[in-house]
């Protein structure tokens, strides 16, 4: 029988996380679909010389981009704080700032200062980079970003006629997913455009965790209803009231 | 340079003519800035599918509410309205939808745009960092490209060059170029001025634009309708 992979808190699921670790955050870059309690669980486990793999970063904390805005809604979370904590030396992204300077955000303030490096990467080839990483896929010819500085050292090749680019598959060793529901194997369902980069990153990192807001007994999930296989899952936490913020 | 011969239009007329281009019905992905504003601009009657890259398809409407469900959000963090037959998914689908070639027109805001139709737009170079996003897939892949953007920069200078300086979103990709004075068609043998703002003449256009333009056979007065 399958094992129960439900841990209790946030702060032991991100326990075994080392200095030098590649965490991927999913979602798109706002509140929805972002894991921030995972997030911040990471912050204050203080490991650093961490690289952070993710598509929007680091914009809303200085644009609210994503976040709702009212008396009683959280300051926005991004993937700036671990920049802002220097517990992050590279991102690999494909919006790492706003088109704003002021203020400026936490990893462009790192990038200038030359405490981080900053990897832009189209996003549809991330998210196929990390597609690929997940499923046995080493590389593979894209279109996009043939003629621009994104080809520069790359192979490029042409198939009837057009030109592409080799980009290769991008692994991570942790994954941070956010969902609604989880079943106790792990199986995932998500809600509205929070899916993002979850689905794929589930797969490609060697510890997949999941931070849901519920958590229910095999057959919770209706099978039609699965977004990602339990057998990508490592652990899963759900949020409880009294949880730290947000 | 020279003043100009009559004022330019706003921000808001450039995102209405670029409206009057989208077909009814049509796959349309607006990027962020002038783009976006078209999504309230359009015709009488024309209803299109919107997508969005964080994984929503068929929305046709914004709610303009700042407090909406954070899990139902497009790509520019606004709050589209649930409308019947739209749907979710998530990011390897949306760009598969993308670079497939399903998207029927985007429009994008432009730094520079060169004479054969290459895009600048996501850097500058002074700043030494900015962000792509999901706008070299959009760029390179969706059937149409229009840029929506102002003519010159603050200081007057061009951003229709012969070559452009700033680092490229994607060669050779757009087909239509509208600003607050002209309506520029992109070929393979160069630049076509359609439109023009009144009190323009192309010889105003051509005087605050790199390349030379060819004035096109049914060149007429900026459409507004």
């Amino acid at each position: 029988m399958p094992d129960n992979k439900t841990i209790d808190n946030f702060k032991d699921a991100v326990a075994d996380i080392p200095n030098g670790a590649s965490i991927m955050i999913g979602g798109f870059g706002g509140a929805g679909g972002q894991p921030t309690r995972l997030m911040l669980a990471l912050r204050d486990l203080g490991v650093n010389d961490l690289t952070i793999i993710g598509n929007v970063a680091g914009i809303s904390a200085t644009t609210h981009y994503g976040w709702r805005e009212g008396p009683d809604d959280p300051k926005p979370v991004d993937q700036g704080m671990f920049f802002a904590s220097n517990q992050a030396s590279k991102i690999i992204c494909s919006f790492p700032v706003p088109g704003t300077t002021n203020p400026l955000s936490e990893i462009e303030k790192a990038w200038r200062d030359g405490k981080a490096e900053v990897e832009i990467v189209p996003q549809g080839t991330l998210i196929e980079q990390i597609r690929a990483a997940g499923a046995g896929i080493p590389a593979f010819y894209t279109p996009t970003g043939v003629g621009t500085s994104v080809a520069e050292g790359k192979e490029i090749r042409e198939f009837q006629g057009r030109t592409y680019l080799l980009e290769q598959a991008l692994p991570g060793d942790y994954a941070f997913i956010r969902a609604q529901k989880a079943d106790t194997h792990g199986n995932l369902q998500y809600v509205g455009t929070s899916r993002a980069f979850g689905p794929a990153m589930a797969t490609a990192a060697k510890i997949t965790i999941a931070e849901v807001d519920e958590i229910v007994e095999p057959g919770g999930i209706d099978a039609e209803r699965v977004g990602t296989l339990g057998a990508y899952v490592d652990r899963i936490v759900q949020r409880k009231a009294g949880d730290p913020y947000p | 340079m020279t003043t100009d011969p009559a004022p330019r239009l706003s921000r808001t007329d450039i995102a209405r003519r670029a409206a009057l281009d989208l077909p009814d019905g049509g796959i349309v992905n607006l990027g962020i800035g002038i783009p976006a504003l078209c999504s309230n601009l359009l015709p009488e009657g024309v209803e299109l599918r919107y997508h969005a890259e964080n994984g929503i398809l068929g929305f046709s409407e914004m709610d303009t509410k700042l407090d909406g469900d954070p899990n139902i959000m497009d790509a520019g963090g606004n709050f589209p309205k649930l409308v019947p037959g739209m749907a979710f998914f998530d990011s390897v689908e949306s760009f598969g939808l993308i670079r497939g070639g399903h998207i029927d027109v985007t429009v994008l805001g432009g730094l520079q745009v060169s004479g054969k139709g290459d895009l600048a737009n996501w850097m500058i170079p002074k700043r030494g960092i900015g962000s792509i996003g999901g706008g070299m897939d959009l760029a390179t892949n969706a059937k149409r490209v229009i840029v929506a953007m102002e003519h010159t920069t603050r200081d007057n200078k061009p951003k229709i060059v012969n070559q452009c300086s700033f680092p490229l979103t994607a060669p050779n990709c757009v087909d239509d170029i509208i600003t607050d004075i002209a309506v520029i068609k992109v070929k393979t043998q160069g630049l076509f001025l359609m439109e023009a703002a009144q009190g323009w003449s192309p010889e105003d256009v051509q005087a605050i634009t790199e390349p030379e333009l060819n004035v096109s056979d049914n060149f007429k007065p900026f459409q507004t309708a």
